[in-house]
């Protein structure tokens, strides 16, 4: 009975909706910088992490890197919190498309 | 019957973590629809919850398996340059596509896409698994929650498909062939 309880006590949104804005940034982060080594030779240069794969490498580390630093940055102010989450949520959702957007080449080249 | 190591690397990539992982996603979809939703009467018990948690972790550490193999092992294969003057390119499979133009299509867009694409699976998945071990059943009381976890792991889904269908179709018009050969089952000549 007690442990029913434990496990049901209620949980802020605040480090849920952290993680999902966290996400959707980490997303889009990959689809922008995706299309900025592309179009700029000396940040392609310098995304050039690792030389057997390329720009590649730098991209997704610092995609990588954003992401973490949201996810913490936010669990951090969010911690213990109710959020709206509404407009966190669907905030989320139009960076993930806006990420998976970017990554499709024949989008990325309109640009 | 033999393989390149090359080959079969690519086989763990493709075959090992990226096609289990996409089988996994259906089950992780059904999974957070049926057990969280508001109107499923039932508790999940502690077991489920338990197997939930490990099977959404796992996920999470097959996508990351696959893009990093995919990049740092298969794909600095896929992109080495051939020494001037190289007129066969089997080995040099990007520079193979390239060389047609019935066949650039599945560099300029397919490997140009699927390289990308393919890491917003494990973002997405380390993200769903996190939040499913944070609150478990609590997931019950936020269906926002819920659902935006959904739909980042159809997400992950899509964009493991992505890869997962250029994948095959590059390895199918120039594979990564080459390093040392490795002798499976030895046959017979008739």
């Amino acid at each position: 009975m007690n442990t029913t309880a434990a496990t049901t006590t209620s949980l802020p949104n605040g480090p849920g909706a952290a993680a999902i804005l966290a996400a959707g940034i980490g997303s889009f982060a990959l689809g922008l910088l995706d299309v900025i080594a592309d179009k700029v030779p000396s940040i392609k240069s310098w995304m050039n992490f690792y030389n057997p794969t390329g720009p590649l490498s730098g991209v997704t580390t610092c995609a990588i890197f954003i992401w973490l630093a949201a996810w913490a940055i936010l669990q951090l102010r969010w911690r213990g919190r109710e959020v709206r989450f509404a407009s966190v949520g669907a905030i989320a959702l139009v960076l993930l498309a806006l990420g998976i957007l970017l990554t499709f080449p024949p989008f990325a080249d309109l640009l | 019957m033999e393989i390149t190591t090359r080959s079969l690397w690519t086989l763990i990539h493709g075959m090992g973590f990226g096609a289990l992982y996409l089988m996994a996603c259906s089950g992780a979809l059904v999974e957070l629809y049926r057990r969280y939703c508001s109107h499923n009467p039932a508790q999940p018990t502690q077991r489920d919850e338990t197997f939930l948690r490990v099977y959404l972790a796992v996920m999470a550490a097959l996508a990351w398996l696959a893009v990093i193999t995919g990049s740092y092992v298969v794909y600095p294969w896929y992109r080495a340059k051939p020494p001037a003057g190289t007129t066969n390119l089997a080995a040099f499979p990007r520079s193979l596509l390239l060389s047609s133009p019935h066949t650039s299509a599945w560099h300029n867009m397919g490997m140009e896409w699927k390289e990308y694409i393919a890491w917003i699976a494990p973002i997405a998945m380390t993200m769903a698994a996190v939040v499913v071990l944070q609150y478990g059943r609590r997931l019950k009381e936020h269906p926002q929650l819920r659902n935006t976890v959904l739909c980042f792991v159809w997400a992950s889904l899509l964009a493991a498909g992505v890869a997962g269908f250029f994948g095959a179709m590059l390895n199918k018009n120039a594979p990564v062939e080459g390093g040392d050969t490795i002798h499976l089952v030895q046959g017979e000549t008739k």
